[in-house]
């Protein structure tokens, strides 16, 4: 403040070791859990799309889930599993649940049922059908939740650096320089966390792209696909 | 299992139901930041999403805008708003501007993107219904858009409303009130049972606002747009 640079570029160019260390970490962390909480969530959404009356219970609970503050279940974690890899890992999992599950069995949902009835038409077995011709169609959505949930996750990870400096990525620049009163190191991570986020979000696009070559015709930015929040609100 | 009776006697204490670490006066702080932020978050997002929403003008800078606005994460949008908010006031720099500032612009995405997308999908061929019925452009989006849409803009409001009472806990993080105070406070004196209290509280507060607006959808909800969702929903399955 007071008449010093908002950044102390010096720092930055000193450290860069140490920042390219943490948003590698920060990236690690993150993507584990978006690893594991979407195999849960895609086993949870097959489960509900074939036995319908198991989607209420399903997304109750990682309703209320997500309701518990996160600062709040690291640190609720902390005597149970101490400071390892899983203090941070469980509750970055549980959250990236709900966003998932609604978004993937939407996805399923929004397969029109004459390509169903085509598919079987054409003796498709119901395995084969779901992996060759729903999944693909299903893709948009469940990769519009991949992105949210990647987004979400990827901030998070920010606040499990107030437990300690082990697994925090870029946040602990963040909880030291709050510490210290060193603006800098908190706009380092700041920056740097979002530019992450965005960094993932934008290869999901790339990968959607890859993935549905077929619906770039109709890939008009109108966001239709933001829907998926309000699949998340609205239901 | 010990944990959580030594946690239900904590909660049951009425020690700790008075004075200004008690828990109504650390409810009621939780409530105010929550309620103001996120008025102030409708009050910029409501009108915005409705004018995107209606003339399809600014549709992809808006809703860009808002992803961005979702990855940055409140704890470092609490830390940076810090400095400048102490020098602006001492008084309320520390815990009370950044927590609020943090609050409100983690509510406004869903809001304005559920805004947008409820008036978007708004069936087109209602609308020039009601335009050949002679319906000026203020009554249209009043009348007819805005009702149609209510459903998805009041899901919206709803989500942001869970997320900023869980994430308000953080303001405790800097020294603000709230009931985020027994969470942080149970961390540094490794008090467990004053922890899950904080966490007890805070989920039920949460649930209960979810449930307030599922009620509210339900109630504000013209007959009419309820009968023709469940047909649909019907529909769909």
């Amino acid at each position: 403040m007071n008449g010093k640079p908002l950044i102390d570029w010096a720092w930055v160019g000193g450290h860069l070791d140490d920042i390219a260390m943490r948003t590698v970490q920060h990236l690690q962390i993150a993507l584990i859990a978006i690893v594991v909480g979407f195999v849960i969530s895609f086993v949870l959404s097959l489960w509900a799309v074939r036995y319908r009356r198991a989607f209420a219970p399903i997304t109750g609970v990682a309703g209320v889930l997500y309701t518990i503050p996160s600062l709040a279940l690291f640190a609720a974690l902390v005597p149970i599993t101490r400071l390892s890899l899983l203090t941070a890992e469980i509750p970055l999992v549980l959250y990236s649940l709900l966003i998932l599950i609604r978004n993937i069995v939407a996805g399923f949902d929004a397969v029109p049922s004459d390509v169903v009835e085509a598919a079987d038409g054409m003796g498709f077995s119901r395995t084969g059908r779901l992996w060759r011709i729903e999944l693909p169609l299903a893709i948009p959505l469940i990769v519009a939740g991949l992105r949210l949930a990647s987004v979400s996750t990827i901030g998070l990870v920010t606040i499990a650096a107030l437990l300690g400096d082990k697994f925090g990525g870029l946040g602990v620049f963040i909880t030291d320089g709050l510490q210290t009163f060193f603006p800098t190191k908190v706009y380092v991570g700041a920056v740097l966390s979002v530019g992450l986020a965005l960094v993932v979000d934008l290869t999901f696009v790339l990968l959607q792209r890859r993935l549905t070559p077929w619906s770039r015709a109709q890939d008009a930015p109108t966001g239709r696909e933001q829907h998926g929040p309000s699949g998340l609100a609205g239901a | 299992m010990e944990l959580l009776r030594a946690t239900a006697g904590w909660l049951l204490d009425p020690g700790h139901w008075v004075g200004p670490d008690g828990i109504p006066t650390r409810l009621e702080q939780h409530v105010v930041i929550c309620v103001v932020s996120l008025l102030v978050a409708a009050a910029i997002a409501l009108p915005i999403g409705t004018f995107i929403g209606h003339t399809g003008r600014g549709a992809f800078a808006a809703v860009n805008l808002a992803n961005i606005g979702r990855a940055v994460p409140s704890y470092a949008v609490m830390v940076m708003v810090l400095p400048p908010a102490l020098s602006l006031s001492p008084k309320y720099g520390l815990d009370v501007i950044p927590i609020f500032t943090a609050m409100t612009l983690l509510a406004i995405p869903p809001i304005l993107v559920n805004t947008f997308a409820g008036l978007r999908q708004v069936d087109p061929d209602l609308v020039e219904a009601g335009r050949g019925m002679g319906m000026r452009e203020r009554q249209l989006l009043l009348r007819l858009e805005l009702p149609l849409a209510l459903p998805v803009v009041l899901g919206g409001v709803r989500t942001a409303a869970v997320q900023v009472v869980a994430t308000a806990t953080l303001g405790a993080e800097l020294g603000g009130g709230g009931l985020g105070r027994y969470i942080v406070d149970g961390i540094a004196r490794q008090e467990d049972d004053r922890l899950l209290a904080g966490v007890f509280l805070v989920a039920v507060l949460a649930l209960a606002t979810e449930a307030a607006f599922a009620l509210a959808a339900r109630v504000l909800t013209s007959a009419g747009v309820r009968r023709t969702a469940r047909v649909e929903l019907d529909a769909a399955h």
